[in-house]
C-alpha cells in the first residue's frame, strides 16, 4: 500500500480557449473505508489561480494552509495577487525544501496569467514542475485519468465545452478507481469570472 | 507554524514521521525521473548539447515533451538527468549564483565556475541529490564540456553522454566522433546519439532538443527533430452541453481565508513632495 493512495484522490486540470478548468473527486477514505463524500481537494488561491492537491489528506490541508499563508504575505508586501506561474514556483520551492522528508502531495495548479493566457502545471511531491499546454492529472490512478484525457481533449474549447470534457474525463477516469470518486466538483476559470458545479457520480 | 527563512537550505522536519510510516509497512511514494538520454560534443567553433524530452513516473510517461537543457548563464547551458526536482533545483540554484557573481564582478561567467559550484553541492550531499549533468559553455578561454556525476565527480572530455540512455548514445559517439567537426555534422551526430537513446532506451523518448553554444552566443533548437509524432486519432471528442449530470451541492462555501489586498486594510495617501537632500 502506498501512502499516496491512503485516502484516495483524482484531480485533472485542462486548458481551453482563454479559459482553464480544474476538478477533483469528492471521496475521503482510510484505505477501503469511506469516511466522507464531500471532501474537496481543489482550493481557490485568488480569482485567477486555483490549486488541486492529491495524495495524503493531512498533508493536503497542511500545504493549503502554508500556501494561503505565503500568498497572504505576498499580498501584504506587494499589494497584488500572485499570478499562477509565480504561485507554482512558490509551491515548488515549498515542496523542494522538504526534499529529504517530503509532503505526500502532488499539486496541480491552474489559472489565467495577467495577459489572459491559460496556465496549468502538474508537479511531483518534490516540486518538479511539469507545465503543460493541454491537460495534467494527479491522483492514485493516473493511468485511467491519462487515458480519458488523451482521447477526449481537443484544443480551443470554450468554457462550456471545457466543462463537459473535463467532467467526462474525471467521471470515466474514476470509474476504474475504487479509492476515488463519489461525485466530483469542477471549477472553470475565465477572464470574466469563474463557475463551480458539482457532478453526480457513482456512489459505490 | 514554519516561518519562511531567509537562509534557505533543506528542512528535515518530516523525516521522522515519514520513517515511522515506513516502519508501519507503508510504501514510499515515487518521484518524477528524467530516465534520460543527454549528450554533448565539442565541434570546431564550440559546443553542441542534446537531450530527449521524456519524463517518467514509474512506468508511466509523465511528460511527453519536457525541457532538459537548463539555463545556467547566457553562454553556459546544462543538460540534466536523474530526479527531475533535483536537476531543476540544482541548475536553478547555480544559475542565480552565477548571475549575482556576474553583477558583482562585471565579468562574463566561466564554465569552470559553474562546474565547481555543481560538484561542491553534489559532493556535500553524497549522491542523495541525484542529478547527473552534462555542462557545456563557451567562455573567454574557448569551449568547455564537462559531465558531472551525482556524487560530485566530473569528467572533461570532447564528447560525453549521461542518463539511462548514455550507453546507446556513447556507442554512436564512439563510432562517429571526429575532431574539428563542422557545425552541421556535429548537430547530426548529437541528434543521432539522442535518437539511439530514444529508440533503444525505455526511459528516453519523444523528441530531440539541441543547444549550440559558440562565440556568437547560443542557439536553442527546441524539438529540432520529432521522430515520434502521434500516429492515432487526435480529434478529441465533442460532448453536447448538458451531457454531464449535475447535483445541487454548493462546494464554494468551504475555505475562504484569503486576505484582502493591503490597500483595502489601510488608507495609502501620497504625502507632500520630498525636498531635495542636502549633503552638507
Amino acid at each position: 500500500m502506498s501512502i499516496m493512495s491512503y485516502n484516495g484522490s483524482a484531480i485533472i486540470a485542462m486548458v481551453g480557449k482563454d479559459c482553464v478548468a480544474i476538478c477533483s473527486d469528492l471521496r475521503f477514505g482510510v484505505q477501503h473505508q469511506t469516511l466522507a463524500t464531500d471532501f474537496k481537494k481543489i482550493f481557490k488561491i485568488n480569482d485567477e489561480c486555483y490549486v488541486g492537491l492529491s495524495g495524503l489528506g493531512s498533508d493536503m490541508q497542511t500545504l493549503r494552509q502554508r500556501f494561503v499563508f505565503r500568498h497572504n504575505l505576498y499580498k501584504l508586501r506587494e499589494d497584488r495577487n500572485m499570478k499562477p506561474s509565480t504561485f507554482a514556483n512558490m509551491v515548488s520551492a515549498v515542496l523542494y525544501e522538504k526534499r529529504f522528508g517530503p509532503y505526500f502531495c502532488e499539486p496541480v495548479i491552474a489559472g489565467l496569467e495577467p495577459d489572459g493566457t491559460p496556465y496549468i502545471t502538474g508537479m511531483d511531491l518534490l516540486g518538479a514542475m511539469a507545465p503543460a499546454s493541454d491537460f495534467v492529472v494527479a491522483g492514485d490512478n493516473t493511468e485511467s485519468l491519462f487515458g480519458a484525457c488523451e482521447s477526449f481533449w481537443r484544443p480551443d474549447m470554450n468554457p462550456e465545452e471545457l466543462f463537459e470534457t473535463i467532467s467526462q474525463c474525471l467521471l470515466s477516469g474514476v470509474n476504474r478507481d475504487c479509492l476515488a470518486g463519489w461525485g466530483g466538483v469542477v471549477t472553470v476559470i475565465t477572464k470574466d469570472g469563474q463557475f463551480t458545479r458539482s457532478l453526480k457520480g457513482r456512489m459505490d | 507554524m514554519v516561518i519562511p527563512t531567509e537562509d534557505g537550505g533543506f528542512n528535515f522536519d518530516l523525516c521522522k514521521r515519514n520513517a515511522f510510516l515506513g516502519q508501519q509497512g507503508v510504501k514510499g511514494p515515487s518521484v518524477l525521473k528524467t530516465g534520460t538520454t543527454i549528450a554533448g560534443v565539442i565541434y570546431k567553433d564550440g559546443i553542441v548539447l542534446g537531450a530527449d524530452t521524456r519524463s517518467t513516473n514509474g512506468d508511466t510517461v509523465a511528460d511527453k515533451n519536457c525541457e532538459k537543457i537548463h539555463y545556467i548563464a547566457p553562454n553556459i547551458w546544462c543538460c540534466g538527468a536523474g530526479t527531475a526536482a533535483d536537476t531543476e533545483a540544482v541548475t536553478g540554484m547555480v544559475s542565480s549564483a552565477m548571475e549575482l557573481h556576474r553583477l558583482a564582478t562585471n565579468r562574463s561567467s566561466r564554465v569552470i565556475t559553474a562546474m565547481t559550484m555543481l560538484k561542491q553541492h553534489l559532493f556535500k550531499y553524497q549522491g542523495h541529490v541525484s542529478a547527473a549533468l552534462v555542462l557545456g559553455g563557451y567562455d573567454h578561454s574557448g569551449p568547455h564540456l564537462h559531465s558531472v556525476y551525482p556524487h560530485g565527480s566530473t569528467d572533461t572530455l570532447p564528447f560525453v553522454t549521461m542518463g539511462s540512455g548514455s550507453l546507446a548514445a556513447m556507442a554512436v559517439f564512439e563510432s562517429g566522433y571526429k575532431e574539428n567537426m563542422e557545425l552541421e555534422d556535429a548537430k547530426i551526430l548529437v541528434a543521432r546519439a539522442i535518437e539511439a537513446g530514444i529508440f533503444n532506451d525505455l526511459g528516453s523518448g519523444s523528441n530531440v532538443d539541441l543547444c549550440i553554444i559558440n562565440k556568437d552566443g547560443k542557439d536553442y533548437l527546441r524539438n529540432w527533430k520529432c521522430p515520434n509524432e502521434r500516429t492515432y486519432r487526435h480529434a478529441g471528442f465533442t460532448f453536447p452541453p448538458g451531457t454531464t449530470p449535475l447535483i445541487k451541492k454548493n462546494m464554494n462555501t468551504a475555505y475562504c481565508t484569503s486576505l484582502p489586498g493591503l490597500s483595502a486594510l489601510v488608507e495609502v495617501s501620497d504625502g507632500p513632495e520630498p525636498e531635495s537632500m542636502e549633503l552638507a
